[in-house]
């Protein structure tokens, strides 16, 4: 590889970038909007679900229960209902995602210390049906009711106690920032360059494909850096998201994550026909790193071969290495197969780009 | 004009041959192009002039043939032959959001002209061509005639020996054209080969030695001077009061292998077998037209619409 050659196509890359005012906002853009936008949205601990009640008993330990559930702020009542039916009703319309249903001989089933209500839940909606589940979990009222029972298994929190998501988002929504900004800048590099004939002049010189490939890569390993402190900033100043392990170590496992994007984003590249083509593909690599990474679910409630796609994209790796590091603590020696996992991925990929990319027009 | 140097060939093919699929793009193509000359290659679009072109400089892969260029075989020793060539792709392909300087010093810089001479050779380029003033200037903001006084500039930005130009002058007017060709010559003089695509007959005629490609094949070579000269005796002109009635009246009979109005005469190419003068005589007589007929030299439309159609009359041209 030639120096000379090498500092001259990561000068014209950055010259570029600079005057490309569109690519330059978004650089800044995207990191700080989907910080705020995530940050402040997504919230995993359901409250204020839309309910009914129907209260057919309507006697005092009826309404001291009712109280005691909304005060959980878990249901907000947002329509009146006296019978089942209405509150079948409501559900399937819509206006209410849970309905309480009191039945009339509620004194008596509390004496017996038989089922008192019955909640009935939209379960169209997971996250509904597990705020739900909660609810069930409610202690009747009254102090001598049987449902009230010690519980058998007690849970510590550890890292989060106050059980805030976006502890859990901020550190993801860096790996996911990356993943959609890193491998959009390198999946049109190559192609663009074919579109506006830039390329038949490029490769009708000295020019080395990895020179290409490596000048177009590392200028945009320090504006991935630029957008992970942003993040960083913000989560920590927004919503005070704790950086409990070394600051080094969260921008190493963010330098890997970035050149496994940008590596990635090559291989498209190469592979694409124009830039729309180009945009399809990545569109493709960022839906399954989204949702299966277990940014948005837990990995480990995943079937078998869903996993193993997981494991294929970086972001999986990324998240698992992130959220030890900046939440547990954890040390990037500790979680070495992340590391190893994203350096194959850099190293493979980056070899295919190569390997794929011909100084040849046929 | 001096007449090529003989002492070197530039570029020499044998059987060259690429196929798309069933489209046979460049057929059967011996070329040999001499050392410190200005080449030309004359065809219509489609005929093959960029496919030949990409395949010299190592871009495409021929499909059958031998090529050597400056003594490589390529495709083998495509990436030594880079260092040596200069290539003008026939769009504008320099990076229209760099500045007319980062453009030369971008290309300066991979085309491995050492750090230390790099700024001296932007600097000369930049008061050779002109740019003085724009230096700073988008490339992308240019008119037609800059970018390619630009492109050129950067094509021997690493002084190379050869240097390929496809329709190099298609985008400009016709003063940047003529200065662009005092540039061509001024290389040459300075032992650059050149070889040239165009579609222009002016331009053709400027070259000290051309190859005319039609569909793929080459069907004619040699000097402008040679390739007239073997014309000489089948070029006619009628003049006329009705014009486009004689040329309805001499299209397509025999003898006669085009018809080409130009203002109120008509030139007339004859298909070889003898003076064309008795064949249009006898059509006008036919036809009953009065009209005067002169001799008139050969020029390289002549040429091209021999070689492309060789003794094929019952074509219509015009």
């Amino acid at each position: 590889m030639n120096l000379q050659r090498l500092v001259a196509v990561m000068v014209k890359e950055l010259r570029q970038l600079r005057r490309d005012r569109i690519t330059f906002a978004m650089v800044l853009g995207i990191p700080v909007a989907q910080l705020l936008l995530f940050g402040y949205a997504i919230n995993t601990n359901l409250r204020g679900l839309p309910a009914a009640v129907a209260d057919q008993a309507n006697t005092s330990a009826s309404r001291a229960f009712v109280m005691d559930l909304l005060a959980s702020g878990v249901v907000k009542p947002v329509m009146r209902a006296d019978t089942p039916q209405e509150l079948m009703d409501a559900l399937r319309r819509g206006q209410i995602s849970i309905g309480v249903e009191v039945p009339a001989d509620f004194d008596r089933r509390q004496l017996d210390g038989r089922e008192q209500v019955q909640v009935l839940v939209d379960g169209s909606d997971n996250a509904v049906q597990s705020a739900a589940a909660q609810l069930a979990g409610m202690p009747g009222s009254g102090a001598a009711s049987p449902l009230k029972m010690q519980r058998p298994v007690s849970v510590v929190d550890f890292y989060n106690p106050d059980r805030r998501s976006q502890v859990n988002i901020v550190p993801g929504l860096i790996g996911v920032i990356l993943t959609m900004t890193m491998v959009l800048f390198t999946a049109v590099a190559i192609v663009r360059e074919r579109e506006r004939g830039n390329m038949e002049l490029l490769i009708a010189t000295p020019l080395a494909k990895s020179e290409l490939m490596v000048g177009k890569v590392l200028p945009y390993v320090a504006i991935g850096l630029i957008q992970a402190t942003v993040v960083l900033l913000l989560g920590a100043l927004l919503f005070r998201v704790p950086i409990n392990g070394s600051l080094l170590d969260v921008y190493a496992a963010s330098g890997l994550l970035i050149l496994a994007n940008l590596a990635l984003g090559l291989l498209i590249s190469t592979a694409a026909k124009s830039q729309f083509q180009a945009m399809q593909m990545m569109v493709f690599v960022f839906l399954p790193s989204i949702l299966l990474s277990g940014f948005m679910f837990p990995f480990a409630g995943m079937p078998k071969f869903a996993q193993w796609i997981a494991e294929a994209l970086p972001l999986t790796h990324f998240l698992r290495l992130i959220r030890g590091v900046m939440l547990r603590g954890a040390g990037l020696v500790e979680l070495w197969p992340d590391v190893l996992a994203l350096g194959v991925f850099i190293v493979a990929m980056m070899a295919l780009a190569i390997l794929r990319f011909r100084k040849r027009l046929d | 004009m001096s007449a090529p140097d003989a002492t070197g060939v530039a570029i020499h093919t044998r059987g060259l041959t690429k196929r798309f699929g069933s489209l046979v793009a460049v057929d059967h193509v011996d070329l040999d192009v001499p050392k410190r000359s200005v080449y030309g290659f004359l065809g219509p679009n489609g005929s093959g002039k960029s496919t030949t072109i990409r395949m010299l400089c190592g871009l495409l892969m021929p499909s059958e043939g031998d090529i050597q260029v400056l003594g490589l075989p390529i495709p083998k020793d495509a990436e030594a032959l880079r260092r040596r060539i200069g290539y003008m792709t026939q769009k504008f392909s320099l990076f229209d959001d760099l500045t007319v300087r980062e453009n030369l010093e971008f290309m300066a810089a991979i085309q491995d002209v050492p750090r230390l001479m790099l700024k001296s050779r932007v600097d000369a380029l930049v008061a050779q061509f002109h740019f003085g003033d724009m230096q700073g200037q988008l490339a992308g903001t240019m008119s037609g005639g800059q970018k390619q006084r630009l492109a050129l500039a950067v094509a021997i930005v690493h002084t190379p020996e050869l240097l390929f130009l496809d329709e190099p002058t298609s985008a400009v007017d016709p003063e940047s054209r003529r200065d662009f060709w005092d540039r061509l010559f001024e290389l040459a003089d300075g032992g650059t080969t050149l070889l040239v695509s165009t579609h222009y007959m002016d331009e053709a005629e400027r070259c000290h030695a051309l190859a005319i490609l039609d569909q793929g094949r080459l069907v004619a070579n040699g000097t402008p001077a040679d390739l007239t000269a073997a014309l000489q005796g089948r070029t006619l002109m009628v003049s006329a009061s009705q014009p486009r009635q004689v040329r309805h009246a001499l299209t397509g009979q025999p003898g006669i292998l085009s018809v080409a109005q130009i203002g109120n005469t008509l030139r007339v190419l004859g298909d070889g077998q003898g003076d064309p003068s008795g064949d249009v005589r006898d059509a006008l007589a036919k036809a009953g037209i009065q009209a005067e007929l002169s001799a008139i030299e050969p020029n390289l439309e002549d040429v091209f619409v021999a070689a492309t159609h060789p003794a094929d009359a019952t074509k219509v041209h015009g």
